[in-house]
């Protein structure tokens, strides 16, 4: 028990609360200190503990034990890279005036980490759902109106997934008897609910869009944090749960695709990081579909070199919002004269989410690239050489190009803050840190592997795939350009409609009137759902009405003759 | 001594009423009232302990006279459990609620208020601890008669109506009651349950017997507010003082429940009442409708002590569900829902008494800010909700486990996803209490807020921490509702 204390999520737990009391340079402090203490737990864990030989804490709980601290190389690995994350995202978030964020932002990372280190099924709901309260408090911490519906949204289908999961490990356990969290396939419908409930939290269709509808709505730094973690756990739970389950592969092709494709179509430029997430999350799951120790280590080391790659895009575009107050790509333009430390930044992290070479994204999407040829999912092999391609033309350069190149907005905003700057210059030399010394990265993952990435071979290929989108873009930047951005301001959102507050709906439209009257039939009907529902159960309704007497004695005739009346009939 | 307990833990509470009755000094009917609760409470642990230490029930003949002629008293293994939870809601809501009394009670009334008390407290013990169906009807009017006199006590003059409203109820309920004992004795000649059983065996089939049934379940269903039968209860929760909530909510409708399972478990038996009549699959469907309508309801209120009396309409539905599954595990499910919801919402209960004394009101628009006021009573109502939701390591969720599972080994997918949803809509309402208490600034010209009195708090707070550690440690709650679900199913299983 007492090992517990030793739990690399206590140190942020404990700092988050110690946040909202303290102010100034001990809580700067503090913010940075409780990640370096949790990671410095994660690596002195000692080797006795490590699963599957290790010793692995319980608690006893009902009729079951609970183990909410069971190491392996997996849950270190991605300890390791959330604890940097948290460093880097409070580093980010160091003059964040809300303290409400930051107090939500450190308690979200730590129950990230409990979810990592939990070995059994009940610990991991648990955490999940406190994950989900505290990412939703995030979104709602940022203070508009629009933040706030997006995290209803957020919150409604978080919950909604958690009774999923809920429901399929009630019945896991009624069926095994056991609450242990291990590799299995979705062959019962317990276990394809328990996939359900943790595929939603990835962002898997149909469920996809609540990542770029709330996400973006966070403060400049809330969203650099929601990147990171609820997505990243998801992938977790999946390679741990469910690796080789073959459905994952096409789930996870359809999330590249709409991504790059929603994501070429977006102008808010948070929101095209959105989408991006959901792509490159998708690039994780058909890996874990794959299932292959090449391919799992491929989805994991790609989770590690995304989170960083991608906080990175996100902080460099926050840091523009921040700078500008701005979110889309027509409102941008030519911004790298005033501010080329983001601009480099920005491209360092284009390129790696490109996977090109030298990058962290190059080494770990080899990996899968690599999974899946090995395996013979040579088609599979194509769409993601193809998914690679478009990504590159998504966030590799139209990102860069209308943000800091492009037509000059006559803007001249300054750079970031210091401590901005500072944390994306820490994500920046980690992007190619790792791209040149993959090795050293390699050690890290959950199989032992002799693999190199950077081969001629490799790199020509790759090179090849990036050149020809990149000519696609410059080719088509004609017709593509300024017209098709503008017209499609705003264009593609969705709607999250609440039925009875329960059933969301979600959809999308094109501009237009008929976008207006659909939205109005659905905001109609939800209201009069709403009001009927109301009228029902609300203070005045049917059911709560303070009832007259008789009325009350009247019902107690109508249970005895219901009584008497099926006694009598159906006995 | 201790062969006499049984006559002593309903007779002392009985002599104390009528001596706080004669005295009506506030200080030493609360003295009187606490020491003869507590004592209660050691003499119901007791009885249980030797129950489950000798393994036999305890069987008292009252006066002397042996059953079925004479009344029995009769403890077994789920009277003890439902004998130590009455005794202990009503020694704790003693200790919290003195304060509160003072405050919402008028002066000249405190002594009446412990004689009721006392009175309605003996009427609850009674009825689980009689083994006479006659008896039970007294004792169930004991304690309804004190109960609707402990609701009237309340300054709000809606009080008075609720209570006269649930008075006429009340009585509907008791008569009904009373009518199906009598049928029942038309065709037997006794009172005595464990006699009923054994003669109403040949005579299950015949229309008395079932319209007896009928009446009984009616009857009992009235009193635990089953749905459709509940509307006497918020307005009686609501406008009641806060102390006598806190208990009602966390005694009355038990034992009507626990009574309930003693008829179509152990009078008419499970395979009559349960495996050959439609009964679970009626009390199944009546379950679902009030965990729901219970919930939507309690959303839309915006008196929070109303709220919480929805919610208890719909918590009661998960225990009658657990009935109406009809398994080992169900029931057992029942049985510490029982215990785990008196536990949490007792606890909330005494929270909002210490709001209503702080903020003069319940009406939630005038709790905002509160959180930062009253943090002790916030954040226990954080514990309290997550307990509701049924938050793993809190009590609500062991007792929904069992529920779930118990659906599940009949086979009742859809129970679970109900369920589940249902634990959705308890977030939201008590999702919308954190919210305007601890996101919303409070008015600037509102009345500034302190923590309620120390007495409320440490009570309240000693309920939630029960909270987290029987959400833990079951070996208690489900290991005492596992052997008392054996007496219901008997040899069925």
């Amino acid at each position: 028990m007492s090992s517990l204390l030793f739990h690399p999520a206590l140190p942020i737990l404990i700092g988050a609360f110690l946040v909202l009391r303290l102010n100034g340079t001990a809580r700067s402090i503090l913010l940075l200190g409780t990640p370096l203490v949790s990671l410095a737990l994660v690596w002195s864990i000692p080797a006795s503990l490590i699963a599957p030989d290790g010793v692995v804490i319980s608690i006893p709980y009902m009729e079951w034990t609970l183990e909410p601290f069971k190491t392996d190389k997996l849950s270190r690995l991605f300890a390791t890279v959330f604890g940097l994350m948290a460093f880097a995202g409070n580093l980010y978030a160091l003059k964040q005036e809300k303290v409400l964020e930051l107090f939500a932002a450190n308690i979200y990372i730590a129950f990230s980490l409990g979810v990592v280190f939990a070995g059994d099924l009940i610990t991991v709901f648990v955490f999940w759902e406190m994950m989900a309260l505290a990412s939703s408090t995030i979104i709602f911490s940022a203070g508009t109106d629009t933040a706030r519906a997006a995290g209803i949204r957020y919150l409604m289908i978080h919950l909604l997934g958690g009774v999923v999961l809920m429901a399929g490990i009630a019945g896991e356990v009624s069926a095994t008897g056991s609450i242990a969290f291990t590799s299995m396939l979705p062959d019962t419908l317990p276990r394809a609910l328990i996939l359900a409930g943790f595929l939603l939290n990835t962002g898997a269709p149909p469920f996809s869009a609540w990542v770029p509808d709330s996400y973006p709505e966070a403060s400049y730094s809330g969203m650099v944090f929601l990147s990171a973690f609820t997505t990243k756990t998801a992938v977790y739970v999946l390679a741990r749960g469910f690796p080789g389950a073959e459905i994952l592969i096409f789930i996870g092709l359809f999330m590249i695709f709409y991504g790059i494709i929603y994501g070429l179509c977006e102008n808010n430029a948070r929101k095209m990081l959105g989408y991006s997430i959901v792509n490159q999350v998708g690039f994780m799951v058909t890996a874990i579909g794959i299932g292959s120790a090449l391919a799992i280590n491929g989805a994991v080391a790609h989770a590690f070199a995304h989170i960083i790659y991608k906080g990175l895009l996100i902080m460099a575009t926050g840091s523009v919002f921040y700078v500008t107050g701005k979110r889309k790509f027509t409102e941008y333009g030519g911004l790298f004269r005033t501010m080329p430390l983001t601009a480099i930044c920005c491209i360092i992290g284009g390129l790696s989410i490109s996977a090109f070479p030298f990058t962290s994204g190059f080494v770990s999407k080899a990996m899968t690239a690599e999974a899946t040829y090995v395996g013979q999912y040579y088609w599979v092999w194509y769409l993601l050489a193809a998914g690679t391609a478009g990504v590159f033309l998504d966030v590799g350069i139209k990102l860069q190009y209308f943000v800091f190149f492009g037509k000059d907005s006559g803007q001249r905003p300054p750079e970031p803050p210091l401590h901005m700057r500072a944390a994306m210059v820490f994500f920046a030399i980690l992007c190619v840190g790792i791209g040149v010394a993959p090795q050293l990265f390699y050690q890290l993952l959950p199989y032992a592997q002799d693999y190199e990435p950077n081969t001629p071979d490799h790199i020509v290929t790759q090179f090849q795939i990036l050149l020809f989108s990149g000519a696609a873009f410059f080719l088509f930047l004609k017709y593509y350009g300024w017209h098709l951005v503008n017209s499609l301001t705003l264009d593609f959102d969705w709607f999250y409609r609440v039925w009875g507050r329960n059933i969301a709906v979600a959809f999308t439209q094109n501009a237009g009137s008929a976008r207006d009257s659909i939205i109005d039939d659905l905001s109609k009907g939800a209201k009069q759902t709403i009001d009927r529902i109301y009228h029902r159960h609300g203070p005045a309704g049917v059911l709560a009405r303070t009832m007259p007497t008789g009325r009350m004695a009247f019902w107690a005739i109508v249970m005895l003759a219901v009584y008497l009346l099926v006694d009598f009939a159906f006995m | 001594m201790l062969d006499q307990l049984p006559a002593i833990i309903i007779a002392v509470p009985l002599i104390a009423a009528a001596v706080c009755a004669l005295i009506r000094n506030e200080t030493v009917c609360w003295l009187i009232a606490l020491v003869v609760a507590f004592a209660s409470f050691v003499g119901s642990a007791t009885m249980l302990g030797q129950v489950q230490k000798y393994g036999e029930d305890i069987s008292y003949k009252l006066g002397g006279w042996a059953p079925p002629v004479g009344i029995e008293y009769k403890v077994d293994l789920l009277a003890g459990y439902v004998l130590v939870l009455v005794s202990l809601i009503a020694t704790a809501v003693l200790i919290y609620g003195r304060q509160s009394v003072k405050l919402e009670i008028k002066k000249n009334l405190h002594g009446w208020y412990y004689t009721m008390y006392l009175l309605c407290m003996c009427g609850l013990l009674g009825i689980v601890i009689t083994g006479d169906a006659f008896n039970a009807f007294v004792f169930m009017e004991i304690s309804s008669l004190s109960m609707y006199t402990l609701i009237a006590l309340g300054k709000d003059r809606r009080a008075v109506a609720a209570a006269y409203q649930y008075l006429i109820m009340g009585t509907i309920g008791a008569t009904m009651y009373i009518i199906g004992v009598g049928l029942l004795f038309t065709i037997t000649g006794t009172l005595n349950m464990a006699d009923l059983a054994m003669r109403l065996v040949p005579l299950l089939d015949t229309p008395a017997a079932i319209s007896g049934m009928a009446f009984i379940i009616v009857g009992l269903s009235l009193k635990i507010a089953l749905f459709p039968l509940h509307l006497w209860l918020p307005n009686a929760y609501a406008f009641a003082p806060s102390a006598v909530t806190s208990f009602l909510a966390a005694t009355a409708t038990k034992v009507s429940i626990y009574l309930l399972m003693r008829y179509l478990y152990t009078v008419f038996g499970f395979g009559f009442s349960i495996e050959r009549t439609p009964i679970p699959e009626v009390i199944m469907v009546l379950s679902l409708l009030a965990i729901f309508a219970g919930s939507f309801t309690a959303l839309f209120q915006e008196n929070i002590k109303r709220m919480l009396a929805y919610s208890s309409v719909a918590q009661i539905g998960y225990i009658t569900l657990g009935i109406a599954l009809a398994n080992a595990t169900g029931l057992t499910g029942s049985l510490v829902h029982i215990f785990n919801h008196a536990v949490m919402k007792g606890a909330l209960f005494m929270l909002v008494g210490g709001i209503a004394m702080q903020v003069g009101t319940v009406r939630l628009s005038d709790m905002a800010g509160a959180g930062k006021a009253m943090p002790l009573t916030m954040f226990g109502f954080v514990l309290g909700g997550f307990s509701m939701i049924g938050v793993p390591g809190t009590v609500g969720f062991v007792s929904k486990w069992y529920l779930a599972m118990g659906a599940l080994e009949n086979g009742w997918w859809w129970i679970v996803a109900l369920l589940m949803l249902s634990s959705l809509l308890v977030l939201v309402y008590m999702g919308r209490v954190i919210e305007v208490a601890f996101f919303r600034e409070r008015p600037v010209d509102a009345i500034p807020l302190k923590e309620a009195p120390k007495s409320m708090i440490v009570t309240a707070w000693v309920f939630l921490l029960a909270c987290v550690y029987l959400g833990f440690d079951t070996s208690f709650t489900v290991g005492v509702a596992e052997q008392a679900v054996n007496v219901l199913l008997g040899g069925v299983q």
